[in-house]
């Protein structure tokens, strides 16, 4: 249970946006690990927790291992839980991602992406998320402050839907997103217990009737198991929708479920953008509209599941398509590269991958500008790469 | 009377364009380098033989700042790394450096396993009672009661008594001191250096930025007068019985000092008698 709280407008981070969103959302356990840049976001809930605005339960482990592992016990057991991590905290997680979609526990967990070592960095990359592409969690990035905490309010929503039922994990830059302070408008605790309901657990651990859980499955059962999961990802598609939708109707703010379309309508060239990275570009668009380009943007929210549908039918009526990332599958491209050509496979229109800020390095202007610039010179005439590394030491473009 | 001199004659053994380091005004992390710098100085130990490994954290950084083969490695892998440096080079000196943190918390296991094997290494951990990098929130070491930034009504779990953990689990070497007890310190750090098998020395050092504010210490300057009226020199005590409380006596000294073969001796005994 949780004190009433008015709505008020803030100037937080977006850790703090994190924590708060977790609060609003009544969330009963918490086990966390402390990680740079992620630390606040368990701090401050820490805070809520000794202040008596919650009466949740707040425990420090011993790894990320630990914090996940608790975790999925305590949403077994019929809570609703919430965690936090970064970078090698998720590395340390990935065993227990695995058991928490498996075992169909809608688990909330933002990560605030920061490179993986080696070397040792502390900010903004997105292998750290990536990788959990397989996990079966759904997965997805924040441009705002804002959008960190309705999309923690949001995640519950979507993953405790019965035709879901699927652990989530918001995405927000490394220190761009999570130590600085944005306004952000939070909704009252008594519209966010109307809007996302009460926790049902679709089965729990009880005493009184008992049952067992992730036990030894022979492989006449695995595989109907693994398609349900399928399924469930499926769905999530459906139910981001009508979430983001009831969303809108309910707080006023519109994230347009799976992507995020900006001047697309008549675009020639589109660029497809994750995170913070997406405001920038949409000072580029509007810059470059201003001299009568047709340029436009897409905002990717989700990873996990992939709005393959939204992009084929934007791909349809533009002349080159680039994806931007801010992580690379060595030997191959940017994962949302790879995925979205494999999304608009059969298609006739060139993909080019553009990756920057890689370890945290500044995307500027200058560098989304760079990007349409090629794209607008594949539209006329074929490409001779796909791969562009932008402000890269000794890499030519 | 004035001292010229273009090099500080410790120099030799810091990497001097990672200084300034990033440790906090009195921190006990410079202090407790210094020592080893000294301990080094003292002990004839061959650089070019000498592995320095740390995990994340503060003391982490250690690793950084040593001039000689030395590895950052990741959070509570620092022995396990050092533990492969070892295997691969038996000749090699491999010294872990790291937190409380680190070492006993996300690194735990890996700590009593390499002293169960009595694995040839020193361990220095630095103890300053809480994940200070982070921003000061409860540890394994977290004394009982104590305030921080996750337990600002104080702490309610029982804190790890780290040379009983060392003892227990057979470390052939276990001391413990505080940052102020630096000449008896460096003594440790040269005995441990030259010991064969796993040696473990506890610094019990202050962090008056995220630890020492909450509690009743806000400068370097006031723990070290608190370690000046608490501690006490117990040599060969049962490390047991050096538990640490809040307000209670800080028991340091060397607690164990025995012979025991090491992984390498009875690893070589072995393939010499199945030759």
């Amino acid at each position: 249970m949780i004190q009433k709280l008015p709505a008020k407008k803030m100037v937080v981070t977006g850790d703090y946006a994190a924590a708060y969103g977790a609060l609003l959302c009544d969330v009963d356990v918490v086990a966390a690990y402390p990680i740079t840049p992620q630390t606040l976001i368990v701090e401050e809930f820490s805070n809520f927790v000794n202040d008596g605005i919650t009466d949740a339960e707040f425990i420090m482990v011993e790894s990320e291992h630990s914090a996940m592992s608790a975790c999925i016990a305590a949403q077994a057991a019929g809570a609703r839980t919430y965690t936090a991590t970064a970078s090698q905290g998720l590395a340390l997680m990935h065993e227990m991602l695995f058991i928490a979609s498996a075992l169909r526990l809608p688990i909330v967990m933002p990560v605030v992406n920061r490179t993986v070592a080696a070397p040792i960095g502390i900010w903004c990359e997105h292998n750290d998320s990536m990788p959990q592409r397989d996990t079966g969690w759904i997965q997805m990035a924040c441009e705002d402050n804002q959008e960190v905490l309705d999309m923690i309010i949001m995640a519950y929503k979507i993953g405790e839907r019965k035709d879901v039922l699927l652990p989530v994990m918001p995405c927000l830059d490394a220190f761009i997103l999570s130590h600085t302070v944005e306004p952000v408008d939070a909704p009252s605790s008594d519209e966010v217990a109307d809007f996302i309901g009460k926790y049902e657990p679709h089965a729990m651990l009880d005493p009184d009737n008992p049952m067992a859980i992730g036990t030894f499955t022979p492989p006449e059962y695995i595989q109907e198991l693994r398609y349900q999961n399928h399924v469930a990802m499926e769905n999530a598609k459906k139910a981001i929708k009508e979430v983001t939708k009831e969303f809108a109707d309910e707080f006023g703010r519109d994230y347009h479920g799976l992507i995020e379309e900006y001047k697309c309508d008549d675009a020639e060239v589109v660029l497809i953008t994750v995170g913070t990275v997406t405001g920038t570009a949409r000072e580029v668009v509007d810059k470059l509209r201003q001299q009568g380009k047709k340029v436009g943007l897409i905002k990717l929210r989700f990873y996990r599941p992939f709005p393959r549908e939204e992009l084929r039918s934007i791909a349809e009526n533009v002349e080159a398509i680039g994806v931007y990332d801010r992580a690379i599958s060595y030997g191959s491209g940017g994962p949302l590269f790879i995925e979205t050509r494999n999304a608009l496979y059969g298609m006739d229109v060139p993909v080019l991958n553009f990756l920057a800020g890689l370890g945290g390095r500044d995307v500027v202007t200058g560098d989304v500008e760079k990007m349409y610039e090629i794209l607008m010179k594949a539209k006329d005439s074929k490409p001779d790469k796909e791969i562009y590394w932008i402000g890269t030491r000794g890499v030519s473009i | 009377m004035e001292i010229e001199a273009e090099t500080h004659p410790l120099d030799k053994y810091l990497r001097t364009d990672r200084i300034p380091h990033i440790w906090c005004p009195g921190c006990g992390l410079g202090t407790v380098l210094n020592c080893f710098l000294h301990a080094l100085e003292e002990s004839d130990i061959d650089l070019k033989n000498l592995a320095i490994v740390s995990g994340i954290g503060c003391t982490g950084r250690v690793a950084g700042y040593l001039n000689v083969d030395s590895y950052h490695t990741t959070h509570g892998r620092a022995i396990p790394f050092a533990t492969g440096l070892k295997l691969a080079n038996p000749k090699l000196k491999v010294v872990v450096f790291s937190g409380d943190g680190d070492l006993f918390a996300i690194g735990g296991n890996h700590f009593i396993h390499a002293a169960r094997r009595n694995i040839d290494m020193t361990v220095i951990c630095v103890n300053n009672y809480n994940y200070g990098m982070t921003g000061g929130q409860l540890g394994p070491t977290t004394p009982l009661e104590a305030k921080t930034t996750t337990s600002p009504y104080g702490n309610v779990e029982h804190p790890f008594n780290l040379c009983h953990v060392a003892a227990a689990s057979g470390a052939v070497y276990v001391a413990r001191w505080t940052a102020l007890h630096v000449r008896r310190l460096k003594e440790s750090m040269k005995e441990a250096l030259n010991k064969k098998g796993f040696t473990f020395i506890e610094v019990i050092a202050s962090c008056p930025t995220t630890y020492g504010r909450r509690n009743k210490m806000p400068t370097g300057l006031d723990t070290m007068r608190y370690y000046k009226e608490k501690s006490v020199i117990k040599h060969g005590i049962d490390p047991s019985e050096a538990d640490i409380e809040i307000g209670g006596d800080i028991i340091v000294g060397k607690f164990v000092d025995i012979e025991k073969p090491t992984f390498d001796e009875i690893l070589k005994k072995l393939e010499e008698k199945i030759k």
